[in-house]
């Protein structure tokens, strides 16, 4: 499934697009950012509740294919204006980490 | 082939230039054609080095050598300097400020990190003087 059509079927705000195209392998959790570019695979959806500015650089460096910040929270203007260089997708959604992580999983069944 | 270096300086003053290098280098290495998962695993690493040099030692220098065979990553900061490198490249182990770890770093996964994603690392620190540390990626 692509990083749309996931956004699509879980009815994400899009604060920005990216390569929508991008293929999920999967989902990480996480808000420590050395644990995400130790653990995330290539590909994944990174779930987070960070907004600063360096997430988007752990997004580009391991490579994730898109960031869903939970629980509401908006991107630091800092984060928004360096996501332009980066290929992961940004969304954000009222829903938390858990229930993010299990939709996911029910659609695409890893 | 000779061998391509890359210098970097890293600006140790603010975390928002954090990551400029590794991206750079990134860019040189896709545009190289090297394998994705080599690509990532040399940024992740030459990321978690710039990061330690913004936290702990105000900035630094990076040398990366593109070899035939392998690439090296050299790390050179005069900061502080590391008590116990032992300790350091333990999981979870860090001596980050409360301001660092609410930024999300500081977990104690920077070195740990560094030395799971190459091949080999080695760690060079005196106190009082500054750090230096050696990475190698094969490639196959």
């Amino acid at each position: 499934m692509t990083v749309r059509m996931l956004a699509e079927k879980l009815d994400l705000e899009c604060i920005s697009n990216g390569d929508g195209n991008r293929e999920v392998t999967g989902c990480y959790v996480g808000d420590l950012l050395s644990r995400v570019m130790g653990s995330a695979k290539e590909g994944n959806v990174w779930i987070t509740i960070m907004s600063n500015v360096n997430v988007a650089a752990v997004a580009s460096l391991a490579d994730v294919s898109c960031i869903i910040l939970a629980e509401g929270v908006k991107p630091d203007a800092d984060l928004e204006a360096k996501l332009e260089i980066v290929d992961a997708a940004l969304y954000t959604t009222p829903m938390a980490s858990y229930e993010i992580a299990w939709k996911i999983h029910e659609l695409i069944g890893v | 082939m000779d061998s391509l270096h890359l210098h970097f300086d890293i600006d140790g003053s603010d975390f928002t230039s954090a990551g400029e290098a590794a991206s750079e280098l990134k860019r040189v290495l896709r545009q190289l054609g090297f394998p994705p998962e080599i690509i990532r695993r040399c940024a992740i690493s030459m990321y978690e080095g710039e990061i330690n040099m913004v936290i702990h030692a105000n900035g630094g220098t990076v040398d990366v050598y593109i070899d035939s065979d392998e690439i090296i990553f050299e790390l050179i900061d005069s900061g502080p300097g590391i008590a116990d490198v032992e300790l350091a490249m333990q999981e979870g182990y860090s001596t980050a400020s409360q301001e660092v770890r609410d930024l999300g770093f500081g977990a104690g996964m920077g070195l740990p990190n560094m030395k799971r994603y190459t091949d080999q690392i080695i760690v060079d620190s005196i106190v009082g003087v500054g750090t230096a540390v050696f990475m190698s990626i094969k490639l196959e």
